[in-house]
Parts: C-alpha cells; sequence; structure tokens
C-alpha cells in the first residue's frame, strides 16, 4: 500500500478530485494547509508598513491506494493540478506498514 | 477596597449626583426666565386642565429637527462606525476591546456630560474665559421646569432649538474625541485606566478647549479676544484628540513584538464598513453644527461629501502611483483624513476649496501615516495621530487660509486668500493652544492614572489579547 500525499493549489482541487474519482479512487482526505516552496510569499502593504507574507494557502490531498494503483493515481495528479506556473505543489509518495477499517475491523488491502 | 466595590461605590456617587439637581432645577429655571423670553401655548382644547411642554417664541420645529437626526448621526459615528473602523485594524483576539471602548465611553462620557461636562463646556465661565462654572451641572436650567406664574412646563432655548437638544448634540462630539484617541493605545491599555482617563481628560482637556472656543465667553469663541474659526471641531475634537493619542502612545509605548513581528489588520471589510458610516455619521457632525435647517448647514453638507470624497481619491491615487497599487485602507484613511480637514473648515469654505482641503489633507495624513511615524518610531497603532491630530491641525489652518465671505457673509469672516491675515494667525493661536493644552492635560492624566492603577497590561495579558484578559470574551468563538 502507498499513501501519496499532494500539495496543489486550491483552486485545482475539484479538478483533481473528479479526475482521480474517474480512475476509480475511493476515498480522500482533504486539509487546507500553508506554507512555500519555491514560489515564496508575497507582499502586503498597510498604510505604507510592508509585511511578507511567506506562507501561501494550498490545498492538501492524502490518498491512499494499493502499490499497483499508486503509479496511475500520480499521474492524473500530475495531469489535473498542473498550470505550468511556479507554485503547482508537489507529491510524496510513502509506503504503508497497516490500515485498519475501524467499522469491521478488516486490514491492509480489504480495508481500502 | 477591592476594585469591583470602588467601582460600584463611583456608581452610586454618580446616580446620586444625577438626583440631585431636581429641585434646584427648578429654581434655577425660574431665575432665567426673563432671559429666555418663554410663552405658553394654549393646551388642546379637549383637556382644558393640561399644559403641553412648551418652549420659547424662537423655537423652530424643522431646526430642532435636523439637529435631533444629526445627533443621531454623530452617535452612529462612534458605534458601530468607529468601533469598526478601529476593529478592523486591530488583530484579532484585540477586537472586542477596541469595540468595547467605543461602547463603553458611549454610556461613560454621557453621563459625565449630563452631570457636569456640559456646564464646564457651556456655562458662563469662572475663570475669565478659561473654564465654564457648575451653574449647569446636573443639566440645571436646562431640562424642562415649571413655570409657577402661567402654571405651564417650560423648555429652555438655545437659539431655535431646545436647549437640551443642543447639549445632546454636544454630547456627542464629547463621547466620540475620547474614542478616538483609543486608536492610539490600541492592544495595550488595560480598560480600567482607559475609563479612568477618559474622564479626566473629558473634565480637564475637552470641556475647557470647548468652553474656549464654542461657549459664548471663551476666549478663542466669536466673543473672544482670538475669533477661531471652528464650525464642527477641528481643534476642540480633532487636534486635541489626536495630538493626546500621540502622547498615550509615547507614554504607554509599543505594543510588544512591534516592528518585529508582523501586525497587520485583522479584517479591513470591517474598517470599509466603519468608514462608511463614519462618513454617513459626518454628515450630521458637520451640517449639524450649523444647528438649524438653513443655507450654512446645506454648504457644510456638501463641502464635507466633496473634501471626502477628494481625500479618499488621492491617498489611493498616492498609492496607485508609488506603489503600484491603490489600497483600500489607503482609501478608507483618505476619506477620513478629507472629512477630518473640513470639519472646522465646512461653515467657511465653499465645496470648491473643500477640494484642496482634501487634497492637501490626504497628502499632509499619507506623509504622517508613513514617513513621520517611521522616522520617529512611536507606535500609534491605528494612527489616531497621522490622522486626527495632523488632519485636524491642517484643516484648522487652512480655514485660515480659505475661508470666504461668500460663505461666512461677513467682511471680516475671510482668509488669507481674502487678505485677512488676521484670522490665519487667529486659527494658528487656536492650533497652539489645543495642542498645548492637549500635551500638558495628556502627560500629568497619565502620570497620575498610571500612578493609581497602572497604564499598561502585564506581558502576559497582552500576548494572550485584551478580548480574553480585559473582558473574557472571544470575538471570533466559531473560527
Amino acid at each position: 500500500m502507498k499513501k501519496i500525499e499532494a500539495i496543489i493549489r486550491t483552486f485545482k482541487l475539484e479538478e483533481v478530485k473528479d479526475a482521480l474519482s474517474e480512475i476509480g479512487v475511493q476515498g480522500m482526505t482533504v486539509s487546507e494547509v500553508r506554507g512555500f516552496g519555491r514560489q515564496k510569499g508575497h507582499k502586503e502593504q498597510y498604510r505604507g508598513a510592508e509585511y511578507t507574507v511567506d506562507f501561501l494557502p494550498k490545498a492538501k490531498m492524502e490518498i491512499v491506494v494499493g502499490d499497483d494503483q499508486a503509479q496511475k493515481v500520480i499521474e492524473t495528479i500530475l495531469q489535473s493540478a498542473r498550470t505550468g506556473q511556479i507554485g503547482d505543489g508537489k507529491i510524496f509518495v510513502t509506503s504503508l506498514d497497516q490500515m485498519i477499517r475501524i467499522r469491521t475491523g478488516e486490514t491492509g488491502d480489504e480495508a481500502l | 477596597m477591592s476594585r469591583p466595590q470602588s467601582l460600584c461605590l463611583i456608581v452610586f456617587f454618580l446616580l446620586g449626583l444625577a438626583a440631585l439637581p431636581a429641585n434646584r432645577n427648578e429654581l434655577a429655571a425660574q431665575e432665567r426666565r426673563a432671559d429666555l423670553e418663554t410663552i405658553s401655548v394654549e393646551a388642546a382644547s379637549v383637556a382644558p386642565e393640561a399644559k403641553e411642554l412648551t418652549v420659547g417664541e424662537e423655537f423652530n420645529a424643522a431646526d430642532t429637527m435636523w439637529v435631533l437626526i444629526s445627533t443621531a448621526f454623530v452617535l452612529l459615528m462612534t458605534a458601530p462606525g468607529l468601533a469598526l473602523f478601529y476593529g478592523g485594524l486591530v488583530r484579532k483576539k484585540n477586537i472586542l476591546s477596541v469595540m468595547m471602548q467605543c461602547m463603553f465611553l458611549m454610556g461613560l462620557m454621557s453621563l459625565v456630560w449630563f452631570l457636569w461636562g456640559y456646564s464646564l463646556a457651556f456655562d458662563t465661565d469662572i475663570l475669565n474665559g478659561y473654564v465654564g462654572g457648575f451653574g449647569k451641572a446636573g443639566l440645571m436650567g436646562v431640562l424642562p421646569y415649571w413655570d409657577a406664574e402661567t402654571s405651564t412646563p417650560m423648555l429652555p432655548l438655545e437659539g431655535s432649538i431646545p436647549e437640551i437638544v443642543f447639549m445632546m448634540f454636544q454630547m456627542m462630539f464629547f463621547i466620540i474625541t475620547p474614542a478616538l484617541i483609543c486608536g492610539a493605545f490600541a492592544e495595550r491599555m488595560k480598560f480600567s485606566a482607559m475609563c479612568m482617563f477618559a474622564v479626566l481628560w473629558g473634565t480637564f482637556v475637552y470641556c475647557p478647549l470647548c468652553h474656549w472656543v464654542w461657549s459664548a465667553n471663551g476666549w478663542l469663541s466669536p466673543e473672544g479676544a482670538y475669533h477661531a474659526f471652528d464650525f464642527a471641531g477641528g481643534t476642540v475634537v480633532h487636534v486635541s484628540s489626536g495630538v493626546s493619542a500621540l502622547i498615550c502612545a509615547m507614554m504607554i509605548g509599543k505594543r510588544l513584538g512591534h516592528g518585529q513581528e508582523p501586525m497587520p489588520p485583522h479584517n479591513l471589510t470591517y474598517t470599509t464598513i466603519g468608514t462608511a458610516l463614519l462618513w454617513f455619521g459626518w454628515f450630521g457632525f458637520n451640517a449639524g453644527s450649523a444647528l438649524g435647517v438653513n443655507p450654512l448647514a446645506a454648504n457644510a453638507f456638501v463641502a464635507t461629501h466633496i473634501c471626502a470624497a477628494t481625500g479618499l481619491v488621492t491617498w489611493a491615487g498616492i498609492e496607485w502611483v508609488t506603489r503600484g497599487k491603490p489600497s483600500i485602507l489607503g482609501g478608507c484613511s483618505g476619506a477620513v483624513a478629507g472629512l477630518v480637514c473640513i470639519t472646522p473648515a465646512c461653515g467657511f469654505v465653499t465645496p470648491l476649496e473643500g477640494i484642496w482641503l482634501g487634497f492637501i489633507a490626504a497628502s499632509a495624513c499619507y506623509f504622517a501615516c508613513t514617513s513621520l511615524k517611521s522616522k520617529f518610531k512611536y507606535d500609534d497603532a491605528l494612527d489616531a495621530f497621522g490622522i486626527h491630530g495632523v488632519g485636524g491641525a491642517v484643516g484648522a489652518l487652512l480655514t485660515g487660509v480659505f475661508a470666504t465671505r461668500r460663505v461666512t457673509g461677513d467682511a471680516n469672516g475671510s482668509g488669507l486668500l481674502e487678505g485677512n491675515m488676521h484670522q490665519f494667525a487667529n486659527q494658528t493661536i487656536s492650533v497652539v493652544a489645543a495642542v498645548a493644552i492637549a500635551v500638558i492635560g495628556t502627560v500629568i492624566l497619565l502620570k497620575f492614572v498610571d500612578l493609581v492603577i497602572g497604564l499598561r497590561v502585564t506581558h502576559e495579558e497582552e500576548l494572550k489579547g485584551l478580548d480574553l484578559t480585559q473582558h473574557g470574551e472571544e470575538g471570533y468563538i466559531f473560527l
């Protein structure tokens, strides 16, 4: 099993979700996060006082899939979340040791 | 004695004072009867025994209605206007503290004005034109009284409106002026210290200054030695509060982390709504100061609007040119700067001059808020000095430049542009006098309050925010 975390632009969220649903992804968790990479932040001015805002709002998706489906999911996110501009985000893939469905107690791929 | 107990005692004392003058009121009022030239009007024929409350023969219903409406307009400026304007500019942990300061002053200053403030400001003076007496304390001789001769209830007049209406209109100025100062010490002053300071400042700074400029006998009034033009409070309201705000900011010190951590406004939406409400209320503030439905009110109304409009466009325009983007906060600041600047002038200049005033005021206040503040490194949190102090002083001085006989209807009622050097000198004197009493008064009063209860909250309280530590509440419980 793989856990795929994708940091993407907030306005791309719906598009990525739809694309993932189409390839059969059953569930995902989304949170509003703030952070920066190479894009860095922006400057704001209030009555002449300048503030640098480093942390920009992004959406973080967490998706857990079987090993065979992971590559397809990554490609789908790459296609649907890309604008080509700096600040499109990143994808992190990790191996998952265990996964349990709380309602039934099922584990591993059965719990997906 | 604990703090709550002392507060209770003070409240009972105030209520007792309020109850006292009831009888004295009638006696004093009867003495004034000859001056007031009151007449009685026959009551409705259906109830010949009952007599309606009557007023003097100069009474004018339209004037009274306009001043009553204006009074409500001006109250709206303090809350929600100023409360939202300032509330949006602070960090979210302090929004309630700012709103509470505005709200509480609506109550506190009203009582002070009722009990002794109005008397100190508008009673005949006790110190050669420098301060009023206590003849009208508790509104003695101002409230309705019973005329024994004609067996009629009577109501004293001020010009063509009942004096209680005039008193009430002036009360709104007394409320908003200390509320303006709150912008300087926002996010760090103890609420109790703020209350004590506001009462003392109103008594020892505002009332004397108001007496100088607006009472019948003040030394800066039309009858005084140095008649200063101040239509709706350039020196009385804005210079005094703005300069006092600067002193407060300097004496209380900077907010914790000022200069090191970002302190941007937390909700400019509120600030924009607040500005719009201030602008709305300002029509009552300025046009209401004509104390009647007359050409002066019409002129003041239009001049007020044009000056605010010019101020808005100017400030946003400067930002657009120098920084690439016009900001909403800049637009709001410019509008308020324009409103402040036209306040002393609106009964002496035409709307055309209002354009010049708005342009100059917004430029000067922009400079004060961006360059002056960072150069001298004081933490005037919400720019109370930068906008009200500077805008008020610029407005008072420019009144002496642009005042025109076309509006005043008086050959001597003109400014520098019409060759009247004398008036400009008087305007300068009035600004210097207002600055002097504001500086000296505020320094002494702050020292006193600091000695008695302390000015500033503890470091821990300041970090937690004043909403929780001063009021036990949060502004955004569901966020």
